[in-house]
């Protein structure tokens, strides 16, 4: 696998000088713990919030760093969770006296990590809420797994959350409206590729060049399930069904729909996608009012794409349009 | 018998030896169930470990413990990284002002640390993780002691326990983690929390048992 690194054991900390020589006019970089923050951090009487979680989904978290969205973001090595001292650091950095909100993704390391990290903050004196998030319609909620994967929804709720804590809102106003999200937002990927964690040197897993993966999640690891390659719009149809079925999303819903790219899969692609979908939504009578469509939430060179489909009210629509300026996501700023 | 802060040292030490030579290994089992970085993490946070053991000044039984602890939780990340930490961590907390462990004191060390980890994670056995390898672990350590067995006896029976825990993790379904997303494709793969938690009382045996006491009246 070919990767333009130099040692594969310093790729995430060349990764954070780039970004600190290309943004520095918008972000601080911390190497030791490594977290990035707003450049105008801690903002005072403002609600902060912090994400996190491991390398290789570029822009999340880091890139989303800025005004109008996160205040922190602590990157762990690639696909695994940061460590709770990076959070604790982090959430220090940006505490300006309101508290600070953990937006969480449902896996067992970022989990536990930002668990024992409110812990440690709490011990300082911060007031921390946390809220995971777990859209991913792929993995049956049971007791008999980890729960819902957080996937695309993060980056919705990141933006929706930021807009809000910008604009006045308390803790737990940002707090309740993140749990609005999660609740109204659902989301399904799929690979035609796996991909390779630079240290490891070869994919996580094999896919045959007729297969693809229905159900992935974005540390590329397998999916649900493993079928034959089918053309754009039946995969569409394979990932918009269980999402429409879950919420469940009615005739009449407005919605933003997120067509994300895994990493390996161009715009073109992504645009056939998107083509797909809003036809198959039009159909069923729900209107796409919003959209984006892009590599926001990657598997590093993963190809393949996931859907995440939320349902919008007049407060998350104004919190969506309102200014952003971060190097992942600027409009309006 | 008892284990001595030098004998610890060696247990971690061991250990650390352990993840580097696996390291590709457990690696290539967290890739079939996971996402690949279970030996990369668990290597990665042992080298910090002996590098900061092994610059300090020497320490005893607790100490040590605790630094192994705190150093796992800030570089390993993932599950491992919390949840081993708090295994050391109680390591740490049970072994507090005692300057040797007798086969008892480190059963009932153990057996703390690993209900620690329980806590933590809400794992329980036949979920598919090192919670599958710890428990009959201490189990056994637990009989033996009961039982009278001497220290050497005892660690042979939990590494062997755990062994067999490791082993039938294999055609277990995945309830914790990233491998409970597979569902039943989880099937049929030994899980790498289980085989590194296998390793660590496989060092413990090396580092605590008679092995260990013969070459150290050498």
């Amino acid at each position: 696998m070919k990767k333009l690194i130099n040692d594969p054991e310093a790729v995430v900390r060349e990764e954070l000088e780039g970004i600190e020589a290309a943004h520095g006019d918008r972000v601080r970089v911390s190497y030791d713990p490594y977290y990035i923050v707003r450049k105008d951090a801690p903002v005072q009487g403002k609600t902060a919030i912090i994400s996190g979680g491991g390398s290789g989904h570029e822009p999340m978290h880091g890139g989303f760093v800025g005004v109008g969205m996160l205040d922190g973001a602590c990157p762990g090595e690639v696909f695994t969770s940061p460590t709770p001292d990076q959070m604790s650091a982090c959430t220090q950095a940006v505490s300006g006296g309101k508290g600070v909100l953990h937006i969480v993704k449902n896996y067992t390391g970022d989990v536990l990590n930002f668990e024992m990290a409110a812990d440690l903050a709490r011990g300082d004196g911060i007031e921390v809420e946390a809220v995971v998030i777990d859209d991913d319609v792929a993995v049956k909620d049971s007791l008999y797994t980890a729960g819902r994967r957080g996937v695309g929804a993060t980056v919705l709720a990141e933006k929706i959350c930021g807009a809000a804590a910008e604009s006045g809102a308390s803790l737990s106003q940002v707090a309740e409206l993140c749990r609005k999200v999660n609740a109204n937002a659902r989301s399904m990927g799929m690979a035609l590729t796996s991909c390779t964690v630079p240290a490891a040197g070869k994919p996580t897993f094999e896919l045959g060049e007729d297969e693809m993966e229905i159900g992935i999640g974005i540390h590329g690891e397998p999916g649900r399930e493993r079928r034959k390659l089918a053309p754009a719009n039946e995969i569409v149809e394979l990932l918009t069904k269980p999402i429409v079925k879950d919420l469940p999303f009615a005739q009449g819903d407005k919605v933003l729909a997120f067509v994300n790219g895994m990493g390996g899969t161009p715009l073109i692609e992504l645009y056939v996608v998107y083509n797909a979908l809003n036809k198959y939504l039009h159909g069923r009578g729900i209107t796409i009012e919003r959209n984006l469509i892009g590599p926001y939430i990657t598997s590093l060179e993963m190809a393949g794409c996931s859907i995440t489909l939320l349902k919008l009210d007049d407060e998350t629509r104004r919190l969506w349009d309102a200014p952003v300026n971060t190097p992942g996501l600027r409009w309006g700023a | 018998m008892a284990i001595t802060a030098e004998q610890t040292l060696a247990f971690v030490r061991d250990f650390s030896d352990s993840m580097a030579d696996q390291k590709d290994y457990l690696t290539g089992l967290d890739s079939d169930i996971g996402d690949g970085d279970h030996g990369i993490n668990m290597n990665r946070g042992m080298k910090a470990v002996m590098a900061k053991l092994d610059g300090a000044a020497p320490a005893d039984i607790s100490a040590i413990y605790k630094t192994v602890a705190m150093t796992l939780i800030s570089t390993v990340g993932g599950a491992s990284g919390p949840l081993y930490g708090t295994l050391f961590l109680q390591l740490g907390n049970a072994t507090q002002g005692k300057a040797e462990l007798s086969a008892n004191d480190w059963a009932a060390a153990l057996t703390t640390a690993v209900h620690g980890v329980e806590a933590r994670g809400k794992a329980v056995p036949q979920d598919k993780t090192m919670i599958d390898a710890l428990e009959p672990a201490i189990a056994a350590l637990q009989t033996a002691v009961d039982e009278g067995a001497d220290l050497e006896t005892a660690l042979a029976r939990a590494e062997t326990a755990a062994e067999t825990g490791m082993k039938a993790t294999i055609p277990l379904v995945a309830r914790k983690g990233r491998a409970s997303y597979l569902g039943e494709r989880s099937a049929g793969h030994q899980d790498p929390g289980a085989t590194s938690s296998w390793l660590l009382m496989k060092a413990a045996h090396r580092a605590f048992g008679n092995t260990a006491e013969q070459e150290s009246a050498n």
